[in-house]
């Protein structure tokens, strides 16, 4: 057997699975195979035999990892789910990170380690990149909801741009909520109104 | 009220109910608790966020718990099934071309005889049968191998494959499995995409089968015993509010929400009904205790039904099932459940234990106080299981 750790790398995206794979090849020089179709995963993996097994937490289709974990024939090497054990915390920042990673039955935890270290740092620029994402969406959303309540005022009440931000602003400190909040019951009531 | 907040991890299903409900109709608040419920997109990811001790408490298939006790599956921490949530309200359903083959055979659609829908899949299946579940540790699994085994189908020609509920349906317009056996909506939700047919429900098999728990971990129910308690109130509460006809609008249009299962309140209403679709054909059927949250101790943790999980977990898994169903017993806390309960004037069974499969009509039996009333309980074949038998 070759002393090369082998590790699949199930990922969908293109990019980041090259960006997965660049950083583990930095690492050391491992035999990594990524599978972008989740078709029959179980299948393809056990196909593969591979040491260790990394997928984003969030993937629905972890659950059917699960079934290599009930290996039956003696040939077949069952994996676990890493727990930590002698390499500590590494577990819980891997779920933090939002990596898991599945290991097969007796290897060495020294071995894993550089491996999980490198998903983990991975993982948590995707994870920041994501809130990042959904911040600047939301951001995005709530200044539409704004610019229309505004609208509707200007034009309701005949007032400036700046009068009708105003008068929502202290709508929302009268009422304790936030300008996007009473934006949104203006656009709301108004929709209601026809 | 300032209260407790306590995370919970929940797959969308309609048996996750009873905690939504908690925390939606106030019942989590009364006992000064805020249920922080998190959606997750894995079974395997609720129970690593209650293994790591991201979340304190979890919606959970029966088994799992077992299973982990076992020393099954990728995580092994103790849990706790320190409630049941649910029993029954699985579908099993087939792809429209096997619908199809079983009509041709003269098969009618009663969604009731298990026998007669096995034995008709037993004849137009001639090779295998690719047949999806939502995890390896569930109930639909357990429901699925007794009902073939027991009807002499090898497991050769089962091709068991896990499949994440929400994306069954998918899975079936694809091709890549005849059948699968999920829990509500997700059945019904592939009737309406007109991608299967429901061929029984899950209550078919065994009328009274434990289908998921509230679980929490072992030392965190030791430490933190209080609020273990407040939380199982609160989530019998839910279950017994749940069980009254009148909520069930109400909570159709909860569930149906964006942030829970975002899908129409309408599918949902069919399983509290327990009035399914059968097929995109429009046919419908009545089934009684098609999904119980509270009735006939539904949520009593019985340690006996944990008994009767480890035992077959074990003989599928090559382990010795007497010591299997020692440990199976212990995770269910009946003793816990006891103590939270005892203050809202539940009544409670005698023994934390019974036979499984022995109630052929509803009955009555005398309790710790006064009587309970518990509802039919047999398997298809009509076996009965003793736990207390090697």
């Amino acid at each position: 057997m070759s002393d090369r750790l082998s590790i699949v790398v199930v990922e969908k995206d293109r990019d980041r699975a090259i960006q997965i794979v660049d950083a583990l090849k930095v690492t050391d020089d491992y035999d990594i195979f990524v599978i972008a179709d989740e078709r029959g995963l179980a299948r393809q993996i056990a196909a593969r035999a591979p040491d260790i097994v990394l997928i984003d937490i969030d993937n629905p289709s972890r659950d059917t990892l699960e079934e290599l974990t009930l290996a039956s024939g003696p040939l077949e090497r069952p994996v676990a789910m890493f727990v930590g054990g002698q390499a500590g915390g590494l577990a819980t920042a891997a779920i933090e990170a939002g990596v898991s990673a599945y290991v097969v039955d007796g290897l060495l935890p020294d071995r894993i380690k550089p491996v999980l270290d490198t998903a983990i740092a991975r993982f948590q620029v995707f994870r920041r990149m994501r809130t990042e994402l959904a911040e600047t969406r939301k951001a995005l959303e709530e200044r539409k909801v704004i610019d229309r309540a505004k609208g509707m005022l200007m034009k309701a009440r005949n007032l400036s741009e700046e009068q009708a931000y105003a008068l929502l602003r202290k709508a929302a400190m009268d009422q304790g909520k936030k300008v996007v909040e009473v934006a949104e019951a203006l656009v709301t009531a108004a929709r209601l109104l026809g | 009220m300032k209260t407790v907040t306590l995370s919970a991890a929940y797959i969308p299903l309609v048996d996750a109910a009873p905690l939504i409900v908690a925390q939606e109709m106030g019942f989590a608040e009364a006992e000064g608790l805020t249920l922080d419920l998190i959606r997750a997109p894995s079974w395997s990811s609720v129970r690593d966020m209650l293994a790591f001790g991201r979340v304190d408490a979890a919606h959970l298939l029966s088994p799992v718990p077992v299973a982990m006790a076992l020393g099954l599956g990728g995580v092994t921490t103790r849990l706790a099934a320190v409630s049941v949530l649910s029993v029954n309200g699985d579908v099993i359903c087939v792809s429209t071309a096997l619908a199809d083959k079983l009509r041709e055979t003269g098969f009618a659609f009663d969604f009731a005889d298990a026998t007669a829908a096995g034995e008709a899949l037993s004849r137009v299946v001639t090779d295998t049968l690719r047949i999806g579940v939502p995890f390896p540790f569930s109930m639909q699994v357990e429901l699925l191998m007794y009902w073939l085994t027991a009807l002499g189908m090898p497991r050769s020609r089962l091709d068991v494959r896990t499949i994440p509920p929400p994306l069954m349906a998918q899975a079936l317009a694809a091709g890549e499995i005849d059948a699968f056996c999920v829990g509500e909506p997700w059945g019904s939700i592939a009737v309406e995409q007109g991608f299967g047919a429901l061929l029984l429900p899950g209550s078919a098999i065994w009328a009274f089968s434990p289908e998921k728990v509230l679980a929490v971990r072992e030392d965190w129910a030791e430490t933190e015993p209080h609020l273990t308690d407040r939380l199982i109130r609160a989530v019998w509460r839910a279950g017994q509010w749940l069980s009254r006809p009148d909520s069930r609008i109400t909570a159709s249009e909860i569930l149906s929400r964006r942030h829970y299962l975002d899908v129409p309140a309408e599918v949902i209403d069919r399983s509290f009904e327990g009035r399914l679709v059968l097929s995109p054909r429009g046919e419908q059927r009545a089934v009684p205790q098609f999904q119980v949250f509270h009735d006939g101790l539904a949520t009593f943790p019985w340690r006996s039904q944990a008994a009767w999980i480890a035992r077959q977990l074990a003989l599928r898994a090559g382990l010795n099932p007497q010591s299997a169903m020692h440990a199976g017993r212990g995770v269910y806390r009946s003793d816990l459940y006891r103590r939270a309960v005892r203050s809202l004037g539940a009544d409670l069974p005698g023994a934390s234990e019974k036979l499984e499969g022995a109630i052929a009509a509803p009955v009555t039996q005398a309790a710790v106080e006064g009587s309970v009333h518990l509802m039919k309980d047999l398997f298809f074949d009509g076996r009965i299981f003793d736990p207390g038998q090697p």
